[in-house]
């Protein structure tokens, strides 16, 4: 019984926090845009009983998901959000590696510490670090002077996707470097000592054996940057320029610009959908890594 | 009884007493230093081909920090090592004929048992018929066939063992380093292990040079014995030799039990001489080959089981001391005897139970006669 309850608890929370708000965002969906409060069509009037339920059941179509087939802005915006989904983790990745493994190979007694470094910038709010990187960024920004002062042309980055890319490299890297070291601090030396021994080259054990036993850490921080950075909206918002075209700025637009809840709703669940194969790839990774360890 | 004329087979595997023999490994004035500390202390050791060497000391001796030299993981900080004749000083441990066994096994979590064993093969480029044809061979001599699928993490720990030397072996290496290579298995399998490991040593041909703390593995597995400390070799020696003949007190007491008595010498004879250790009781004659002067103090170092406890005085052994039992230690086949001689010193003697328990001659507080001939024991100076 205590144990039902237990178990009971985190079923209610996945139901409250996340199903029954899956239904009204469905639901909305499938309902028409007006003009009220809420500004959709139908609503469902229990107080008539049956013959209001059918109603409202009948009011409900997929015409917002067909509108979104029949526009190219919006399947160009989900290819491009993967893009840069796609660019922006294997970026990550070629950056956070090497931070990783330098953490993982550091003095016992400096760990704690630049693991406390990684951390820190969460400490900040992330609206201000990201409003940061448009101070940096900008025409006189401050790498604009820096590049100046050896007499280089001014660079333009601000409002271009290479700024949408170090934004979401900077704000993403703890996701990728966190389960990184995770994965590499527990690699035994003596693994590259034998390795060595039986004749490889430091690059080649490198290769051989780091890499491979670090799979599960590469596998798994690349979800946690890729998956949120699918559905970015603040970082292109903020430093992206009229040509970065997000997924998340599209719903956004709909939703607040246009007030069409309907359409920003079927966007919502198109996007959930496509999120849903690297989510469950994901989960099963992490179970396998938990499996390999007991 | 006639002696029976020994079999040519059987020539006795003594490299080291022969003065035209060349040593496959030289240390030569070898000193490792990690910062201020001195790990290994102007080291000279030779280990010739086919020997089965055993470094033995207590943790921090720097018989580890030896292997590692020898596999290239560590270089010396003074003095050369050399392999076959060449110095492996700027030798990357890819590059040497030398493999190594390691304490953890060090098996490569994500590879088949088969892909472990192939590993180092397969760095070397063979063939791929050669690779398979060599895997399987040494999947046979370590009686692993059925597990080659395995990944390490589903076999037994004697099973990972036996790879980490299957792997360690493939690539049929000069020399093979064992580093505590038992030291994770429980006491049966590593007895059996240890028979196994000499059978493979001779199937092989291979030199071994094996790392333990444990003395009864390196008597039981090894041809020489280096027993270091605090980065000294301090004895090297059949197994034999360091038991029955200990050159210091350190060695005497590290292998094995042994009593010590402490006492003032005299000589008696051209290799005879006489350690007086009490007031009360006569003093132990014993062989003596070394020059040792008048009245130094020395040790008499006496294994257990060479002292016979008896009730009466025996006429047919040169000493004898006269004492109380004071704890009797019973191990089923052997039982130690703690005795307690007049002057107060506490002697061990180790009998064999020839009979049962409940038929034993000595009890608690009972008094006996300890003896033994004079050319048990040995006189040490150091």
């Amino acid at each position: 019984m205590r144990r039902a309850a237990l178990i009971a608890l985190p079923y209610m929370w996945l139901l409250a926090l996340f199903f029954v708000p899956f239904l009204i965002v469905l639901k909305i969906s499938l309902s028409d845009t007006a003009l009220a409060i809420p500004p959709y069509t139908p609503t469902l009037d229990l107080s008539r009983g049956w013959e209001g339920f059918t109603e409202w059941w009948a009011a409900l179509d997929f015409e917002n998901f067909v509108f979104l087939t029949t526009d190219s802005l919006y399947w160009k915006a989900y290819l491009s959000s993967l893009q840069i989904a796609v660019i922006s983790t294997l970026l990550t990745l070629a950056v956070g590696y090497p931070i990783a493994y330098a953490m993982s190979r550091a003095p016992d007694e400096w760990r704690p510490t630049l693991l406390m470094l990684v951390i820190l910038p969460f400490w900040t709010s992330f609206l201000i670090r990201v409003y940061a990187w448009k101070a940096i960024l900008a025409q006189e920004g401050f790498l604009n002077q820096f590049l100046m002062v050896f007499g280089i042309e001014p660079l333009i980055i601000l409002n271009t996707n290479t700024a949408v890319y170090i934004g979401i490299v900077y704000t993403y890297l703890p996701f990728m470097v966190l389960p990184l070291y995770a994965a590499l601090e527990k690699l035994d030396d003596s693994l590259l000592e034998a390795a060595e021994d039986l004749g490889c080259s430091r690059m080649k054990a490198f290769w051989l054996i780091t890499i491979p036993l670090s799979k599960q850490g590469i596998i798994a921080g690349s979800f946690l940057v890729f998956i949120p950075v699918m559905g970015e909206f603040v970082i292109p918002t903020l430093l992206g320029g009229s040509d970065t075209l997000m997924i998340g700025k599209v719903l956004w637009e709909e939703f607040f610009s246009n007030r069409d809840w309907p359409v920003a709703s079927a966007v919502a669940i198109i996007l959930l959908a496509i999120l849903i194969v690297p989510i469950v790839l994901f989960i099963k990774n992490e179970e396998k890594q938990w499996e390999s360890e007991i | 009884m006639a002696e029976k004329p020994r079999k040519p087979s059987q020539v006795i595997y003594a490299p080291w007493e022969d003065p035209q023999a060349v040593p496959l490994i030289e240390f030569r004035g070898v000193t490792k230093k990690f910062g201020e500390f001195v790990a290994i202390d102007d080291l000279t050791l030779d280990i010739y081909e086919r020997e089965f060497f055993a470094l033995l000391g207590p943790s921090g001796c720097g018989k580890t920090t030896m292997m590692r030299m020898l596999a290239g993981f560590e270089r010396p900080s003074v003095g050369s090592i050399m392999l076959g004749g060449q110095d492996l000083g700027g030798v990357p441990p890819n590059e040497r004929p030398v493999n190594m066994m390691f304490q953890s096994y060090a098996l490569f979590p994500h590879l088949s048992v088969w892909d472990n064993i192939a590993f180092g093969l397969k760095r070397d480029k063979l063939p791929k018929d050669r690779i398979a044809a060599r895997v399987e061979e040494m999947l046979r001599l370590t009686r692993l066939e059925k597990f080659a699928k395995r990944k390490p993490h589903q076999i037994s720990g004697g099973q990972r063992q036996r790879v980490a030397l299957a792997r360690s072996l493939a690539k049929a290496p000069k020399l093979l380093l064992l580093d505590e290579p038992l030291g994770a298995l429980d006491r049966k399998l590593r007895e059996e292990t240890q028979f196994e490991l000499m059978d493979i040593q001779e199937k092989t041909g291979t030199t071994f040079v094996i790392v333990t703390h444990d003395q009864e593995e390196a008597m039981t597995v090894a041809s020489r014995i280096a027993v270091m400390d605090h980065g000294k070799v301090i004895q090297v020696d059949t197994p034999a030799r360091v038991y029955e003949a200990p050159n210091s007190v350190y060695v005497a007491d590290f292998i094995g039990d042994v009593n010590l008595l402490e006492g003032q010498f005299r000589r008696t004879g051209p290799e005879r001489g006489e350690i007086r250790y009490s007031d009360q009781e006569p003093p132990v004659t014993a062989e003596v080959f070394e020059d040792i002067a008048e009245g130094q103090t020395v040790n008499y170092a006496i294994r257990p089981e060479k002292i016979r406890v008896s009730a009466e005085r025996p006429d047919d052994r040169v000493n004898a001391a006269h004492g109380k039992i004071i704890d009797i230690g019973y191990l089923g086949n052997v039982s130690t005897y703690h005795v307690e001689l007049a002057g107060g010193q506490m002697v061990k003697a180790a009998m064999t139970n020839s009979t049962r328990l409940d038929r034993r001659d000595f009890t608690w507080d009972d008094e006996v006669w300890l003896s033994w001939r004079e050319t048990a024991g040995v006189v040490l100076t150091k």
